[in-house]
């Protein structure tokens, strides 16, 4: 079967998520489809699976216009696509879950469910327990299930979204093995949505980059790698010359650190930063780096190794002991992880002092509070809302409550959604901090910014952390690199 | 002689059970779908007037219990609305129509009281009824205490081993995978709200036509609020929340038994068990016990234990879903 | 936009005339004419100066309940526990009622400390099943709403029974020194009010100018932000139930050492429910429920005359009460009814 997406055009208000997009696929090949977080892949697929419906565009199958109504009615004609968090039901048993919408059969039969997870399962070789629950699987298992399902449910084209996050290498073996026998002996078209470059070149026939919602390029594959980062990433950003900063004591020390999660764990990191050092930390959503600035900020536990500030071990402190001891974290959600839609800009002013007299001196805080409004450039009053702010005063927001005299910072992204002027604003705030012997550590999806403002740069891929480089002496090429999942 | 005093509490046990077995049935499908309906006690209240007072002038049981289903359905569909349409608070509007449904059961209902109506016929089931001891108990009460058990039956194969039944229970445990698979959220949540009231409603009217004929102010206060903590602690579950009940009258039965045997012995504190019983079995819920439970029980039994253990709400209740 | 703006105004008004409207279409069915049923409770209100001084005896125990939720609706729970909290204030006050023999100057003062006391602790053990134990404070209030109530039972046929033997309605009328001082022949008792008025003016200042006030407000919005702030949301939220439970408590004690002379049945008279609508319908806005408390109590006295006067049944009172909360939560927030020129637009 051909898939043909004819200028596929999504919106979200003024976001270009998807702006004019064509693709061909051909059945029995396997394709990668590659760009950074907030190129468009997710949207594009979301369309192509039936999930959300595109504003503009068509999509044809062997030439035939569809229209689907929903993910269900995208499978029966053909297409299905495995979730990076399957869209299984955790409650529900292995049986249930895949006889969810399988067929009109009023009464469920439990025996042509089993029957077919074992064919399926015998098939590609996946070793699951048919009798138990699906929230006792593992990731890697479910999304075994998943695909099961799908395949019975007559998937001809299967999209798989960043399958091989937080699954095993055995299990991802079984699925790159699964996914070549599809194509190869069954003739479907599998398209894997994924930013590790090492797997597209092991597993795909061809690729197609993404960036900004439009397709940016088309190559064959295997190819270099360069080729592929080159697509993804754009232009190598000029190097601006950074003032050499002097470096103080250390400030932060991670050894032989472990943290578990449930979709992934981070392991062996050792890191050690000094007062005045500006740390960046690179790769994609979800590989890791978010994990190892929460475990700074004392929102998450090492299971294993040591957590040091300024020489004493806080492992186990709780956030709240952290931010008392001079650590200041900002989440990158800000209306979700930070702000109080509900609360003025003198109530969050007010909530994010370390010292609170009993009462509210409203008076004082105003004027504290426009004191602060003009420093951080906020446009906004004490008494305007959070949620009434833009993004980019948000943000601004988010800056002015973060405590004096910290020992270390702690940033989600903290220029994401932010013109330029406001960037290069926040950066000369940081600089400042630095100044007065702040550490700071960042993660950004912004390659430019990491070059820029970064003394070292770790980056993170898959769970694992690579060596740390000294961005004087490294390059775009290997930061891209590194994040496709090349020690 | 099978009628000793024993064999007869236990058989009044299972009919004054019956009303609370059917709104357990009728929450169960309504929460699992994703919806509570605080409303129960308004609810029964009203369908207990409504249904003895049609049924009074109409002289047919069966539109009494009609229209003690229509009123559950009503408050039900309020809530349902409410909620997925106008996007308010499940709590706040069951809340409301609970106060109202006493409030209002007591003002329509006050020509009626305490007048004798009719009832539900006795029907003992030949050849069953003679059974030792579950006979008597069982098999001699009226067809609304059959269908109880019948619904029970009903509710749990509906949940459990059909395809509309994974529908509902999706809306209610994963809502986007529901959506995923082809299920029409919204539209379960309103169905099986529906449904559910309606049953409560049957339940409400089963007590004002078949345990305390007639209609007085308040007669069934107290239930849907038991009920709800039923469905809690018996975990969703259609046949634990059947034990539930039939404990609960159990208890109330023992308390009176107890009361009449030891007059002394204050033993109204029977009447608070099922509600320690609740915030225990919550307290279980909310943490890890079952699972280090189950853990250290012998491997053959962790599989059935699990199973039988499982006290989880469905993930999604009480939340919103919104298409894309 | 001018149209906007009007709405704002006028709407809030519309669901109340909806339960005005309705409940006289009920009146109307059963044969009364609604403007002489209006009257009666009007009259049944403030007809004369002992029905003025009970609406106002009734009103006290009911302001200082909804002042209580004023905390727990701020902080984001749903207090359902403050029937069982009055209760236990209830309880509290009797006991010392009961147990010492001393000067009122000694008793009352006692009695309050006491019905403050039981209620905080009986809505701190809610608190704490919800922050430690997931309990949901629902579920967790309406088993002890059921507990004080059994225990209620238990002490008024049991221990506390009256000599002449126990007839379950409550316990023998307390000694004179325990009562709350009444004017003249009513129930009203002055140092009651004067309670309500400095609990309400206590409340108004922690939740609008102290610190506390402010975390409370940001974990009600957003635990995880307020988290990530710096706020204690554990803490916070038991404190909050405490003090709610407190002045449920004296609300306690306040019924049955004024309104009653003794420990009743159902003692609470249904006043924590009450006090949730009471704060539903001010939409939380903290200076209109001492007048909407006033206007539920008017109206649920003067239903009394209602049914006395015209024999409809008093609950007709609760209904007109109840429909407004309702219409109110309904068809309150016009914006969500879709009227309005916003689209709804996330990406």
């Amino acid at each position: 079967m051909q898939i043909e997406l004819r200028n596929i055009r999504k919106y979200f208000g003024p976001v270009k998520a998807n702006d004019g997009i064509d693709l061909t696929f051909e059945g029995g090949k396997i394709y990668g489809l590659l760009g950074e977080n907030g190129a468009g892949k997710s949207t594009l697929m979301k369309i192509l699976s039936g999930y959300q419906p595109q504003d503009a565009g068509e999509i044809l199958f062997d030439g035939q216009l569809q229209n689907f109504s929903s993910p269900a009615d995208a499978l029966e004609k053909g297409i299905g696509m495995l979730y990076q968090d399957p869209l299984d039901v955790p409650a529900f048993s292995v049986k249930d879950n895949y006889l969810l919408g399988r067929d009109r059969r009023f009464v469920l039969n439990y025996q042509v469910a089993s029957q077919e997870l074992e064919e399926m399962t015998g098939r590609f070789n996946f070793q699951l327990d048919l009798q138990t629950t699906i929230d006792n699987l593992s990731l890697g298992e479910r999304q075994q299930l998943e695909l099961a399902r799908l395949l019975v449910g007559g998937a001809q084209v299967l999209i798989l979204d960043e399958p091989t996050t937080g699954i095993s290498t055995e299990q991802k073996e079984v699925l790159f093995g699964s996914m070549r026998k599809l194509a190869r002996e069954e003739g479907k078209t599998l398209i894997l949505v994924s930013h590790k470059l090492e797997e597209v070149q092991e597993l795909c026939d061809h690729a197609m980059v993404l960036q900004k919602g439009k397709l940016v390029g088309e190559n064959e594959v295997p190819c270099s790698n360069e080729t592929l980062v080159e697509m993804m990433f754009g232009r190598i950003p000029e190097r601006s010359e950074r003032p050499d900063a002097k470096f103080g004591d250390t400030v932060l020390e991670l050894v032989d650190v472990q943290v578990p999660t449930y979709r992934l764990t981070i392991k062996n990191i050792n890191l050690s930063i000094q007062k005045g050092e500006i740390f960046g930390l690179a790769g994609l959503e979800g590989s890791g780096q978010r994990l190892l600035l929460q475990a700074c900020a004392g929102l998450l536990h090492p299971d294993h190794g040591k957590i040091m500030l300024s020489g004493q071990d806080v492992s186990g402190w709780s956030y709240h002991r952290m931010q008392n001891a001079g650590v200041g974290y900002a989440a990158a959600g800000r209306l979700e992880e930070g702000l109080v839609a509900g609360l003025t800009l003198e109530e969050h002013v007010e909530l994010a002092k370390p010292k609170h007299s009993f009462f509210i001196n409203r008076k004082e805080l105003y004027k504290e509070t426009e004191t602060k409004i003009e420093q951080f450039q906020v446009v906004g009053s004490p008494v305007t809302k959070a949620d009434e702010l833009s993004g980019g005063n948000q943000q601004r927001l988010l800056f002015a409550l973060l405590r004096d005299n910290l020992k270390l910072i702690l940033l989600e992204h903290p220029t994401r959604g932010l013109d330029v002027r406001s960037a290069n604003w926040i950066w000369e705030q940081l600089y400042l901090r630095r100044e007065a012997g702040t550490a700071i550590i960042f993660m950004s999806a912004d390659l430019d910014e990491l070059f820029e403002r970064s003394d070292r740069i770790a980056v993170f891929s898959g769970g694992v952390m690579s060596r740390i480089l000294e961005t004087k002496e490294t390059s775009v090429d290997e930061i891209g690199h590194l994040i496709g999942g090349q020690a | 002689m099978d009628s000793s005093p024993l064999i007869l509490t236990l058989a009044s046990i299972v009919l004054a059970s019956t009303p609370l077995i059917i709104a357990v049935c009728g929450e169960i499908i309504t929460e699992r779908s994703g919806i509570v309906n605080l409303s129960l006690d308004g609810s029964m209240l009203m369908a207990a007037m409504m249904g003895f007072i049609v049924a009074l002038e109409t002289g047919s049981i069966w539109f009494g219990f009609l229209a003690g289903m229509a009123v559950g359905a009503l408050f039900a569909f309020i809530v349902a609305f409410g909620s997925i349409r106008l996007r308010q608070s499940q709590f706040a509007i069951g809340f409301v129509l609970t106060l109202l449904g006493d409030d209002l059961s007591a003002f329509l209902g006050q020509n009626y009281t305490r007048i004798p109506g009719p009832m539900v016929t006795h029907y003992p089931i030949p050849v069953l009824k003679d059974i030792p001891i579950i006979g008597p108990i069982f098999f001699n009460q009226d067809i609304v205490v059959y269908f109880a058990f019948i619904l029970v039956a009903i509710t749990w194969f509906w949940l459990f081993r059909t395809q509309p039944g994974l529908r509902l229970r999706s809306a209610g445990d994963r809502p986007e995978a529901g959506f995923a698979r082809g299920v029409n959220i919204n539209f379960q949540r309103y169905l099986y709200t529906i449904v559910g009231g309606a049953l409560v409603g049957l339940a409400g009217a089963s007590y004002s036509l078949n345990i305390k004929i007639g209609w007085s102010e308040g007669i069934t206060r107290g239930l849907g609020w038991i009920a709800l903590a039923i469905v809690i602690f018996g975990g969703w579950s259609p046949i634990r929340g059947m034990f539930g009940a039939l404990l609960f009258g159990a208890t109330k039965a023992l308390a009176t038994y107890l009361q009449r045997t030891f007059p002394e012995v204050s033993v109204v504190a029977f009447n608070a068990i099922p509600w320690v019983l609740m915030i225990l079995v919550l307290l279980l819920v909310g943490s890890d016990f079952t699972e280090r439970l189950v853990t250290i029980a012998p491997k053959s039994l962790q599989k059935p234990l699990q199973r039988l253990l499982r006290i989880s709400p469905p993930q999604a209740l009480g939340s919103t879903f919104v298409e894309d | 936009m001018n149209s906007g703006r009007w709405m704002r105004w006028v709407w809030p008004a519309v669901p109340i005339v909806g339960a005005l409207v309705v409940t006289s279409l009920l009146l109307v069915a059963f044969g009364a004419a609604p403007l002489e049923a209006f009257q009666a409770m009007y009259d049944g209100a403030f007809g004369d100066q002992s029905k003025t001084l009970s609406v106002l005896a009734f009103w006290i125990p009911l302001l200082l309940a909804s002042t209580g939720l004023l905390i727990t609706f701020r902080a984001g729970l749903w207090n359902i526990g403050i029937e069982g909290q009055i209760v236990m204030g209830a309880i509290a006050a009797s006991w010392v009622a009961l147990s010492l023999n001393a000067p009122a100057v000694i008793l009352i003062p006692l009695e309050i400390l006491a019905a403050m006391l039981a209620g905080g602790l009986w809505a701190g053990l809610s608190a704490v099943l919800k922050t430690r134990g997931k309990v949901h404070e629902i579920f967790s209030g309406l088993a002890l709403n059921s507990i004080a109530i059994i225990f209620t039972n238990y002490l008024i046929s049991g221990p506390w029974q009256p000599p002449e033997g126990g007839t379950f309605r409550g316990t023998a009328p307390f000694q004179p020194n325990a009562l709350l001082p009444l004017y003249e022949n009513s129930r009203f008792s002055p140092l009651s009010l004067v309670l309500a008025i400095i609990a309400f003016i206590l409340v108004v200042i922690a939740l609008q100018g102290t610190f506390w006030g402010l975390k409370l407000k940001a974990i009600g919005q957003n635990l995880r932000s307020a988290f990530l702030l710096g706020v204690s949301s554990e803490r916070e939220m038991i404190l909050a139930m405490v003090f709610c439970g407190a002045l449920a408590g004296l609300g306690g004690a306040v019924r049955t050492l004024s309104w009653f002379d003794s420990l009743r049945q159902s003692i609470s008279g249904g006043i924590g429910f009450m006090a949730l609508l009471v704060v539903m319908l001010s939409n939380y806005r903290i200076f209109l429920v001492p007048p909407i408390a006033f206007f539920f109590s008017m109206v649920l006295n003067g239903s009394i005359t209602l049914q006395l006067r015209t024999q409809l049944h008093s609950s007709l009172g609760g209904i007109l009460t109840e429909l407004m909360v309702l219409f109110v939560i309904l068809f309150g927030d016009w914006t969500k009814l879709g009227f309005s020129r916003k689209k709804e637009d996330d990406g």
